[in-house]
């Protein structure tokens, strides 16, 4: 038994060793090429809250908290909940119009669809996963309930049915995947805004196009693509008139946060090349301090 | 005193046993109350605070707390160190009955209970929770497999299949002794890792590219010291005599391992230039001195001293510090320094969370107290027969 134990430790050994090499290698992004994306133009957006109601009958969600065509609604600032994919909210500028009145800024918010999200890199089952045509999807057969999506999401967006005891589900934004995968339109928010704030299309035709509107009109625009850059690019992006700071949205790393955990998990779990290793060692160790005590170990198994 | 481990002859049914099962009953009553209402009944949980008090305390520091299973199987073991013997079963016991809860805290936590073995089928390898779950599953079953030669010491006999199992694994036990440790080692580790995830929303005390690190080391520094909490607690309940020469031999490594986590921690924090949040005063400011001067530093320099490591009383107020201090950092980590970007709140556990946190931790002690009396797990004699 003693060989084949220490036959063992060898064959470990080796392994471990040929496999932390290939456990080196550098992370690398999974972004979809060039996926759909949404392009909101908060200069245009005026608050209607058309995107809301659309987004309400596409996914069948329950009645709103305040009807749509209620503006008090903007007294407070709201965040998408389980029952609420997209919201607007209201953010005054200081700023006033020809006429002299204060020209408030509306930020629509909803899942930013991340290049590298950190909710997909999170999921205990990959029951959240970028989608090739750029939606963050979420597959409620996989959901185990565990919530470590909402703790990574860096845009605090996952919402949970905390209320259902037995089959809870995240809620987020879908980017109406059926409709953009299957139908071929638009998702709802993008279809029915009157001011074309949201346009749908290619990442990069959209990112094209806002560099455009920002260099046609500077005097109209903040230099700045949100989502371009942000924890490693978004499918939803924006300009703004007014710094991004002041209408609620949080200045952000460029680095994707799963860059940092995984490469962590797979410099150290590649190949499990380390618990290889250990279980070596650690059977090399105590295979030294064990020399000649195989027969007493059978002696104490027999005693009871 | 270095008899063999033997079931302790005391009545079972003490005034203490009986508040366990109070508190056991009050977390029942919460948990009934969570599979009905669902988590938002009971808990104080929501779209901002998605883990509370059940991950970083049932989970998180319950894995950590129960470090006394592997270290000591290492030094008893692995090492070969048999003066340790006497320690090795009682934190083998206090692990396997800590990981069970722990994968219980995980089953009532998420929110499709009846989905906990998903992950089994549907694998994530770019998840530290993946990772975490699948190892404290494993582990899991190792501690149980661990177990059997203890259970077929006093009850192979009258199961005869028992006594064949145990037979048939002491060939074995090696692998599994091994792997215990390895599982050990990688899910403390990927425990760190789950936070890194959040850069944004982990407040920068405790924020570091190196909380896997941290979190290993940790859980090598508390092993000992939970051990010497929890042997004395159960020595002076039970009467038995006092296992303080052992103790105190065992706590030197703490010595070591402790001031390597306490170097490391030191040396990030200078190297992320984030002392600069120890002095604002903040809550959080607070709760990291708690954690690290009270919990790390004030144990670490008593432990020099060799009168305090010699002293019964001194030695576990000593040790309960720095278990406090690890316990601590958990709760720290997941709880205290998770800022969610858009909160208009904090978040407190609810009434309903501390019933269920409570009454595992009383189960816990209420099944290690069945334990110890009907099984060979602790070598100390009763006091009067020490004197005899
Ligand atoms: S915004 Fe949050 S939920 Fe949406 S894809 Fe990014 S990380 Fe995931
Ligand atoms: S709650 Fe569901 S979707 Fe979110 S990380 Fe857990 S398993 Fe994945
Ligand atoms: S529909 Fe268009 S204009 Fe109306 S709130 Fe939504 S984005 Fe703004």
């Amino acid at each position: 038994m003693k060989l084949t134990r220490r036959g063992f430790f060898a064959l470990a050994g080796a392994t471990a060793a040929a496999a932390a090499p290939g456990a080196a290698c550098a992370w690398e992004s999974k972004a979809p090429e060039n996926p759909y994306s949404c392009l909101v133009d908060i200069t245009r957006c005026i608050g209607c809250r058309k995107c809301e109601q659309a987004c309400n009958e596409v996914n069948h969600l329950p009645p709103p908290a305040t009807p749509f065509d209620d503006a008090r609604v903007f007294d407070a600032q709201r965040r998408p909940d389980e029952k609420t994919y997209t919201v607007v909210n209201r953010f005054e500028t200081g700023r006033l119009d020809e006429r002299g009145q204060s020209a408030p800024a509306y930020a629509k918010i909803q899942c930013m669809h991340c290049q590298d999200p950190a909710c997909a890199s999170a999921c205990i089952t990959g029951a959240l996963s970028k989608k090739d045509n750029g939606a963050v999807h979420y597959e409620v057969t996989r959901c185990i309930g565990c919530r470590y999506c909402m703790v990574a999401c860096p845009f605090q967006i996952p919402a949970y049915e905390y209320h259902n005891a037995l089959t809870p589900e995240v809620r987020k934004c879908t980017f109406c995947f059926e409709r953009i995968t299957n139908e071929g339109k638009a998702p709802g928010c993008a279809s029915i805004c009157p001011v074309e704030a949201i346009t749908f299309g290619r990442r990069a035709e959209l990112l094209e196009t806002a560099k455009e509107r920002i260099r046609k009109d500077p005097a109209r625009y903040v230099d700045h693509v949100y989502g371009e850059h942000e924890v490693g690019g978004t499918s939803w992006l924006y300009v703004s008139g007014v710094p991004f700071e002041r209408i609620g949205f949080q200045k952000l790393p460029a680095a994707p946060p799963p860059k940092t955990t995984e490469t962590i998990q797979h410099a150290l779990f590649s190949y499990l090349w380390s618990p290889a290793l250990l279980f070596g060692a650690l059977g090399g160790v105590m295979a030294l301090t064990h020399r000649g005590e195989d027969k007493n170990q059978q002696d104490k198994g027999e005693r009871s | 005193m270095s008899q063999h481990p033997a079931p302790v002859a005391r009545p079972f049914w003490t005034p203490g046993v009986l508040v366990m099962v109070g508190f056991m009953i009050a977390g029942g009553l919460a948990l009934l109350y969570r599979f009905t209402g669902g988590l938002g009944a009971v808990s104080n949980l929501d779209n901002a605070y998605p883990w509370g008090l059940w991950i970083g305390v049932d989970v998180a520091s319950g894995v950590a707390l129960a470090a006394g299973g592997f270290t000591t199987a290492f030094l008893g073991h692995i090492l070969g160190r048999e003066a340790y013997e006497p320690v090795v079963r009682p934190a083998l016991l206090t692990a396997a009955l800590g990981y069970t809860f722990v994968a219980f805290g995980v089953f009532v936590d998420i929110g499709r209970s009846w989905a906990v073995w998903k992950p089994i089928i549907f694998q994530n390898h770019n998840s530290a929770l993946f990772e975490v779950a699948i190892c404290v599953m494993t582990y899991l079953s190792v501690l149980w497999i661990e177990m059997i030669p203890i259970i077929a010491e006093r009850y192979g006999k009258k199961i005869p299949l028992l006594g064949a199992l145990d037979r048939g694994l002491s060939k074995f036990m090696w692998v599994f002794i091994i792997l215990g440790v390895v599982l050990s080692c990688m899910h403390q580790s990927s425990l760190g890792t789950l936070m890194a995830i959040a850069p944004t929303k982990v407040h920068p005390l405790w924020y570091t590219p190196w909380l896997p690190l941290l979190f290993l080391l940790s859980a090598f520094a508390v092993g000992y010291p939970m051990v010497v909490v929890e042997t004395t607690i159960a020595t002076s309940s039970l009467k038995l005599e006092s296992e303080t020469p052992v103790l105190s031999r065992l706590i030197r490594f703490t010595i070591l391992t402790l001031g390597l986590y306490m170097a490391i921690k030191f040396w990030d924090l200078a190297d992320r230039g984030a002392f600069i949040y120890l002095w604002d005063g903040s809550g959080r400011s607070i709760a990291f001195w708690a954690e690290v001067g009270l919990g790390v530093i004030l144990p670490w320099v008593l432990l020099l001293f060799p009168g305090v490591r010699a002293s019964r009383r001194a030695l576990f107020t000593v040790c309960l510090f720095i278990v406090a201090g690890v316990l601590l950092n958990r709760i720290n980590v997941f709880i205290t320094a998770f800022a969610p970007p858009f909160a208009n709140h904090n978040y407190y556990p609810a009434m309903g969370e501390i019933l269920v946190t409570a009454g595992c931790a009383a189960t816990i002690m209420f099944l290690y107290r069945i334990g110890v009396t009907y099984l060979p797990v602790l070598s100390a004699r009763r006091i009067e027969e020490v004197e005899s």
